[in-house]
């Protein structure tokens, strides 16, 4: 009994959880909204800021990454290919599942590293230093203030951020076809074209819009829910990058699912 | 006692109270930390509310603010009862007011001129340049002229204290709240913030409500003082009115006498199994 009760408790707490990112996400799409009705001065510095921080900062690492993701993929690939001697199919498959799965994904897990965990530690270190409170007694709302501009840089960047990470993990893949599987790079990017249709960067786009509102809301609302003292920031940094991974892996299991039944 | 000076000193006046409290109760969850608080505070007075560690003075001043909810009684500012008012009243009210905060809260990752040109570019029309000319009139009534371009995190704690008053006075709020305005500072740098204070209150007649613990500031900048112990207002007075008190709990706070030890079996039982202990006069 009291395990079936530990579950029930457990799926209230999770429910409730996620109905507090539908609530808070609501309200900062709702910002965002009225920010385009009724700009603040502020409201456009603070939003281009964070779209430097979340998409510039990002492409680095995230270049070297998706590369190296590429590479190891087309390796992967050719080592059951070869077998049936389809080693030209190595472009196919590198191509679809970049821009269908990995590309979007691993875009999503550095941001969260990067961004959703420095959202809980900003937010956190100002509720523990007040700083919440001073913005709601100078009558600005913390969400328009502080998650708004978060939210809008998110949806921003993510999509831009996967559009480069499929294309540097289709690079990663030509490499490989280029050393080992006979390919010219004019060829590997025919072979490439050839196999993604529209829909394959698409699902990849939706998935990736999806997971910058998780990475925001998890990461704001962690910050939000700091208790007292250093160290809970650094609870709710860990607690964000941990419950972002897992409800991006969850959001992705749900949408990739949405696209097979649905459009294939 | 308290409520002879309660009656003699706020509800006897001809002027109309610009901070009323009303039988305020606050809770956080189960656990009451005021119990039944009134007292009024009126136009152009410094209040200083005083009380030792846990004595509920600081969740006081967060309820005056709007930062906790009352469970009952009424908070009355400036005209409005803050348990009926609407999100836009209050945003509206929320501008007449200026809070500094005992860790000063100014925003780390602003200069202390983007901190103090905030609320202006949030709630004004103001044109950038007479921004610029408020922050530095603000900066300058603090004492921090030509550190508009500094971060926080390059000063020290007691200019960091007047940012947060320079920021506190950027829309010239007509009631200032100050939480533990010394705290953490050394002598000279308190008597400082004491002095800042009294300038303010003589120069722009603001009503200022002041929470701490530091008795030397407290005799200084007070018009009338509130003790409060426990949740519940011990005396409401004039400094001399306290000075003179005969309350054990008023004598004790400001002869600054240590709690007694727990001496009889009975009270170390109660303390061991956490039941309440007796109340001891």
């Amino acid at each position: 009994m009291p395990f079936t009760e530990n579950i029930g408790a457990a799926t209230l707490d999770g429910l409730a959880y996620v109905g507090g990112l539908a609530r808070l996400g609501a309200s900062a799409a709702r910002a965002v909204v009225m920010d385009v009705f009724e700009p603040r001065r502020l409201a456009y510095d603070r939003a281009v800021h964070q779209a430097m921080a979340v998409g510039i900062g990002s492409l680095p690492i995230l270049s070297l990454i998706t590369f190296f993701i590429g590479t190891i993929l087309a390796l992967q690939s050719a080592y059951e290919l070869r077998k049936f001697g389809a080693l030209q199919f190595v472009a196919d498959a590198v191509a679809i599942s970049v821009s269908r799965e990995l590309g979007p994904l691993i875009t999503a897990i550095l941001v969260i590293g990067r961004s959703g965990s420095s959202f809980a530690a900003e937010i956190g270190t100002m509720k523990v230093n007040e700083e919440i409170d001073a913005l709601e007694t100078m009558a600005l709302d913390p969400v328009r203030f502080l998650v708004a501009p978060k939210l809008l840089s998110m949806l921003l960047m993510m999509p831009c951020l996967t559009i480069w990470a499929d294309f540097m993990g289709m690079i990663g893949g030509a490499v490989f076809g280029m050393a080992a599987a006979d390919f010219t790079f004019k060829t590997y990017v025919i072979a490439t074209l050839d196999a993604l249709v529209l829909r394959d960067i698409l699902t990849g786009l939706i998935k990736s819009l999806m997971f910058g509102l998780v990475i925001t809301t998890v990461g704001c609302q962690e910050g939000l829910r700091t208790g007292l003292g250093a160290e809970e920031v650094g609870r709710s940094t860990t607690s964000a990058v941990v419950k972002s991974i897992f409800l991006v892996i969850m959001v992705d299991l749900v949408f990739t699912a949405m696209f097979y039944l649905g459009i294939g | 006692m308290a409520e002879e000076l309660y009656a003699a000193d706020t509800l006897g006046s001809a002027q109309a109270p610009v901070v009323s409290i009303r039988n305020l109760h606050v809770s956080y969850g189960e656990r009451e930390i005021l119990h039944g608080i009134s007292f009024d505070v009126l136009a152009g007075e410094t209040v200083v509310i005083l009380g030792g560690s846990g004595s509920g003075k600081s969740t006081l001043l967060r309820t005056l603010v709007g930062l906790e909810k009352p469970t009952s009684g009424e908070v009355i500012l400036h005209g409005k009862n803050l348990c009926c008012i609407t999100g836009a009243e209050w945003r509206e009210l929320r501008q007449h007011i200026g809070i500094s905060f005992q860790s000063g809260a100014l925003f780390g990752s602003m200069t202390v001129g983007e901190n103090v040109a905030l609320p202006l570019l949030e709630h004004t029309q103001l044109d950038p340049a007479t921004i610029e000319i408020m922050v530095r009139l603000k900066l300058n009534e603090v004492g921090l002229n030509g550190y508009e371009d500094y971060m926080p995190a390059q000063l020290s704690g007691g200019m960091k204290k007047r940012a947060a008053v320079a920021r506190a006075m950027a829309m010239d709020p007509e009631i200032l709240f100050f939480d533990e305005p010394s705290a953490g500072l050394d002598p000279i740098i308190a008597a400082g913030i004491d002095q800042l204070l009294l300038k303010l209150k003589e120069a722009f007649g603001i009503t200022i409500i002041v929470v701490t613990h530091e008795l030397a500031s407290a005799f200084l900048i007070a018009d009338r003082m509130v003790l409060l112990d426990k949740g519940h207002i011990v005396a409401v007075g004039s400094t001399a009115e306290l000075q003179a008190s005969t309350h054990p709990r008023v004598r004790q706070f400001l002869d600054r006498v240590a709690e007694p030890e727990i001496s009889q079996e009975i009270d170390y039982l109660q303390m061991l199994t956490g039941e309440v202990p007796r109340p001891r006069q």
